[in-house]
């Protein structure tokens, strides 16, 4: 297989009880690459999220994360997880632990790393995302947008080979969204591979390599976002636009 | 002799009463703790067959009245050799145990389920994001209901009495057959019991805020 493939998808099912989320899904991710699913909601495009970091296993199909197949058999899922690192709307930062122990968290008690090692990368990245004057404030003293560029630190800290973002400025104030979206931009440009959810047309166009409209489950157009957005092909995927531009 | 004369008399063998009605409760409360963790794990453990056994205990001890569940311990396992003191104390502990494990599970079900999400996402166990993550902030949550509880268990302790267990109601009731006065020695007993859960809720407080300080 091609070594610079970072997430292959194979016919990817999943289901809650009776509700078919997502159905024989297909998708693959290169190195460096950034991806936006694009969907209203209910389309799936979180939990296809949700499937690559293995918040929600799968039914059936394949999913491959830098050429490995994940079987939650055969892999010790956690391991996993440490490698694909996750952005949440609601950023849920630790909120009993300021904000550098927040990033210091997952480095030491899971990869079992020296504090001081791990306190010297979590300055530097919380210089990276611009909030080195916060290191020692709690997660509640902050705007939307600074918790999510913790949060944003906090996934890296892990040095992960891939970075999922599931609508990582839906919840902020309109003023604030410039900021993680420039966060998310820097990052693209180092040539992190990232998913991203996310209604921010803009960002998308600027920043995204191709773009995956989603529509009851199903991938239902892909291209590249510029194409996508001023010539799609297909006519639910105009009428979503039309609905969100 | 007006009562305060009374309650100068009579000190030294109610702080001795105290000491004991204070050592009951703590030791109960600390074996409750861990009780009350160890069901509210079962509650929420997804496990059907636990969570019946979990809730079984606290249908018993709700629907047992807590001198009956003392008088059970009591000859039950002073039958074994063991001393009256951990006979009460024990009971007084399966008694607390069952409301600490709900509260346990209320503050640890009230935590935003996107903790866990947050913790699993970096590769942290579930067990380690428990501890680490969902716990210390479900403690805090727990704090105000524990106190409470612990008030609770507190005045209860009183109970231990019925079986001769020499604590303060038990020192207050003895006074007052021994000198006819009833009124006087339980009024001096209400104000050692008030002060007791003055200073506890004293110190509840202060941890409160002093875990309060990432708000």
């Amino acid at each position: 297989m091609d070594e610079s493939i970072m997430i292959n998808v194979e016919k990817l099912n999943k289901s809650f009880g009776d509700l078919h989320v997502l159905k024989d899904i297909n998708m693959v991710v290169k190195q460096s690459e950034v991806v936006c699913l694009i969907g209203a909601s209910g389309s799936g495009k979180s939990t296809l999220l949700r499937c690559l970091n293995f918040l929600e296993i799968k039914d059936s199909g394949i999913v491959t994360i830098g050429g490995e197949k994940i079987e939650k058999e055969t892999h010790d899922l956690n391991e996993v997880r440490a490698r694909v690192g996750m952005v949440f709307q609601h950023f849920n930062l630790f909120p009993h632990k300021t904000v550098l122990e927040n990033v210091m968290e997952a480095p030491i008690y899971v990869k079992k790393r020296q504090k001081e090692e791990v306190m010297k990368e979590a300055k530097a990245l919380l210089k990276k995302v611009g909030l080195s004057d916060k290191e020692n404030v709690y997660p509640s003293k902050l705007s939307g947008g600074q918790k999510q560029r913790v949060a944003i630190a906090r996934a890296l800290a892990m040095k992960p080979e891939i970075m999922l973002f599931d609508e990582p400025t839906s919840a902020l104030d309109p003023e604030l969204v410039g900021e993680v979206l420039s966060t998310m931009k820097e990052l693209a440009e180092e040539g992190m591979t990232m998913v991203v959810v996310t209604h921010e047309m803009g960002f998308a166009k600027e920043v995204a390599n191709w773009a995956v409209y989603l529509h009851g489950g199903k991938i239902v157009e892909v291209g590249h976002p510029k194409d996508l957005f001023t010539n799609p092909k297909e006519e639910r995927t105009k009428n979503f636009l039309d609905s969100v531009l | 002799m007006d009562l305060f004369t009374k309650f100068i008399d009579t000190y030294p063998v109610f702080l001795k009463g105290m000491q004991l009605t204070f050592e009951l409760t703590i030791v109960s409360i600390v074996i409750a703790i861990f009780i009350g963790l160890f069901f509210a794990f079962l509650k929420i453990s997804n496990i059907k067959i636990l969570e019946w056994i979990a809730d079984l205990y606290i249908f018993i001890v709700r629907g047992t009245p807590l001198v009956v569940l003392i008088f059970i311990f009591f000859f039950g396992l002073t039958a074994l050799n063991i001393s009256d003191f951990l006979a009460v104390v024990l009971g007084l502990a399966f008694h607390n145990g069952a409301y600490i494990a709900e509260i346990f599970r209320g503050a640890i079900q009230s935590i935003d389920n996107g903790q866990m999400e947050a913790g699993r996402s970096l590769g942290m166990t579930k067990s380690l994001t428990m501890r680490r993550i969902i716990l210390p902030q479900a403690s805090r949550r727990a704090l105000p209901p524990l106190g409470n509880q612990f008030i609770i268990a507190l005045k209860d302790s009183s109970l231990a009495s019925f079986i001769g267990m020499y604590e303060l109601f038990n020192v207050a009731t003895t006074h007052g057959s021994l000198k006819y006065d009833y009124m006087s020695y339980l009024l001096i007993v209400a104000v050692y019991y008030l002060v007791l859960v003055l200073f506890f809720s004293i110190i509840v407080h202060l941890i409160e805020k002093k875990m309060s300080s990432s708000d």
